[in-house]
């Protein structure tokens, strides 16, 4: 599988008579962005779960590569208030790094001021930057990143993607990106695949940056960092989520 | 040396202290404290085998906790039930074959209040070495599966995720968990193992910033509150058991007053 991190080959997970999520088949390789993005239920961090091994398809088959070393960054975590847990051994949960390495890895997402800080008393969208962190000082070959943006403003929306994308180059790693947003993604991203149950469509982001209708929909914080995805399905869904075949183009 | 009684009660005492802390703060992490319950009941069948069959006390009951264990993962998997029901069904009901197995091997005598309570007084050469070689084997091993079973306890997908093994660490655990009660039955009996386990670490929780600091507190904690328990029992002549438990709440009480609150806001003022 020559520099491919994960692949994933028609693969589906069943839970109670239901397919979650069915036939998909994507590959993550060395220095590129995959986003994966879908409306609630879709199957997208069902669809991570199998690329991280923590799920087995019960269809098809995943291949992860030997010896690599692969970050995740969960959609939700929660920690016992019984748990004494200060972010500094938060970063160390799964490695144990070197405190420069634990200090790099928190002022890249601006959080480093909080290292001895309780991880439960830091806010929502400060939660989510010590996460990125963690996975940042692991230096992964393979990261994935189930909606890392998730209740951090919009100024820090940008940054952090920012902070991936510079991570990306410095360390050449293959991400593997769940997105909460259905039509903005990463103006980086390699590859787009948009889920629900199945794959719908896949592509790479069109760059409409210089969209007048983009210009006018985000006014003045437009970012270079982000680009819009032009969605190109051949079916549509029933309220269910199963494919009106009625209406098959 | 450990001719004299009260040297071996000690001995034993502080020996099971060192362990129950960590491992105390584990259970209260992962809220298994019902399931350190769960085993404890189990224990009374563990005797009534070891008395039926002339066996070692301490190998019987950590076999029947071990199995009890295994039988829980099991149910865990093929039923709906929620822990907490699961948990209720076994202990009752493998308390209640202990009793019927021991009305049914009517020649057994067995001293319930000792079993229930524990005679730390009474520990004998051989019940010490089982607390301190078992034990020692416990600490190391829960030293040898801290990480991943740690990472698991903050969240068992990431732990997965990155590449340890939590799984098989959550069954090791179960199994040290085992060989805990089944080494403290003599010392503090099945009714107050749970205490043992779960009171020290709660009061080290109050104090700690860190994990491996509430481990090592609650060890602490917990020699502490043996010592203090033993030597008050003989003053007033109270059972050592459950004096060593009332002291140890009485540390978790004085560990909620606002000492450190107090301390933080006279710095911040300064400052």
């Amino acid at each position: 599988m020559e520099n491919n991190l994960i692949e994933l080959n028609n693969c589906g997970v069943v839970r109670n008579q239901k397919w979650l999520v069915r036939g998909v088949s994507l590959k993550v390789s060395q220095g590129e962005i995959v986003t994966l993005i879908g409306p609630n239920g879709s199957g997208k961090s069902t669809t991570a779960k199998m690329c991280l091994n923590i799920l087995k398809p019960d269809e098809g088959f995943n291949t992860i590569k030997d010896d690599i070393r692969i970050s995740y960054v969960p959609q939700k975590i929660s920690i016992d208030w019984s748990l004494p847990l200060r972010v500094i051994d938060f970063v160390n949960l799964v490695i144990k790094h070197k405190n420069s390495e634990i200090s790099d890895a928190l002022n890249m997402t601006g959080i480093k001021h909080l290292i001895y800080e309780d991880v439960r008393n830091l806010s929502g969208g400060e939660f989510q930057r010590l996460l990125m962190a963690r996975a940042i000082a692991k230096e992964p070959h393979f990261l994935v990143l189930d909606e890392p943006v998730q209740g951090v403003d919009y100024p820090g929306e940008i940054a952090l993607y920012k902070t991936i994308q510079k991570f990306v180059k410095k360390i050449n790693c293959g991400i593997l990106l769940i997105s909460h947003n259905l039509h903005v993604v990463m103006s980086q991203t390699d590859y787009v695949i948009c889920l629900n149950g199945h794959v719908c469509c896949a592509g790479t982001p069109k760059t409409v940056i210089k969209d007048q209708e983009y210009i006018k929909l985000f006014g003045d914080s437009i970012d270079p960092t982000l680009a819009f995805y032009e969605h190109n399905h051949d079916h549509e869904h029933l309220p269910d989520g199963s494919i009106d075949e009625s209406k098959r183009v | 040396m450990f001719d004299d009684f009260i040297v071996r009660a000690f001995a034993a005492g502080i020996g099971l202290a060192l362990i129950t802390g960590p491992l105390g703060c584990f259970i209260v992490w992962r809220r298994l404290s019902y399931f350190g319950d769960t085993i404890a009941h189990s224990a009374l069948l563990g005797v009534v085998i070891a008395y039926a069959l002339d066996f070692n006390l301490i190998i019987a009951v950590f076999v029947v906790s071990c199995v009890l264990a295994l039988s829980l993962l099991f149910l865990q998997r093929r039923t709906n039930l929620p822990d907490d029901a699961l948990l209720g069904l076994l202990a009752h009901s493998v308390l209640a074959i202990g009793l019927v197995l021991l009305g049914i091997l009517s020649f057994i005598r067995i001293d319930l209040m000792g079993l229930l309570f524990g005679d730390i007084l009474s520990v004998n050469f051989t019940d010490l070495l089982f607390v301190w070689i078992g034990g020692g084997i416990v600490l190391i091993v829960l030293i040898l599966i801290w990480r991943p079973l740690f990472a698991g306890t903050v969240n068992l997908e990431l732990a997965k995720a990155e590449g340890l093994n939590p799984d098989l660490a959550n069954a090791i655990f179960t199994l040290l968990i085992a060989s805990v009660i089944a080494i403290s039955i003599k010392i503090v009996g099945i009714l107050l193992i749970t205490g043992l386990l779960i009171i020290p670490a709660a009061a080290s929780r109050n104090l700690s910033s860190s994990a491996t600091q509430m481990a090592i507190l609650s060890s602490i904690i917990g020699v502490a509150c043996v010592v203090l328990g033993i030597q008050t029992s003989m003053i007033w002549n109270t059972p050592t058991g459950p004096t060593i438990l009332t002291i140890t709440l009485g540390v978790f009480i004085a560990t909620m007053l606002p000492l450190k609150k107090l301390l933080i806001s006279k710095n911040k003022i300064k400052s």
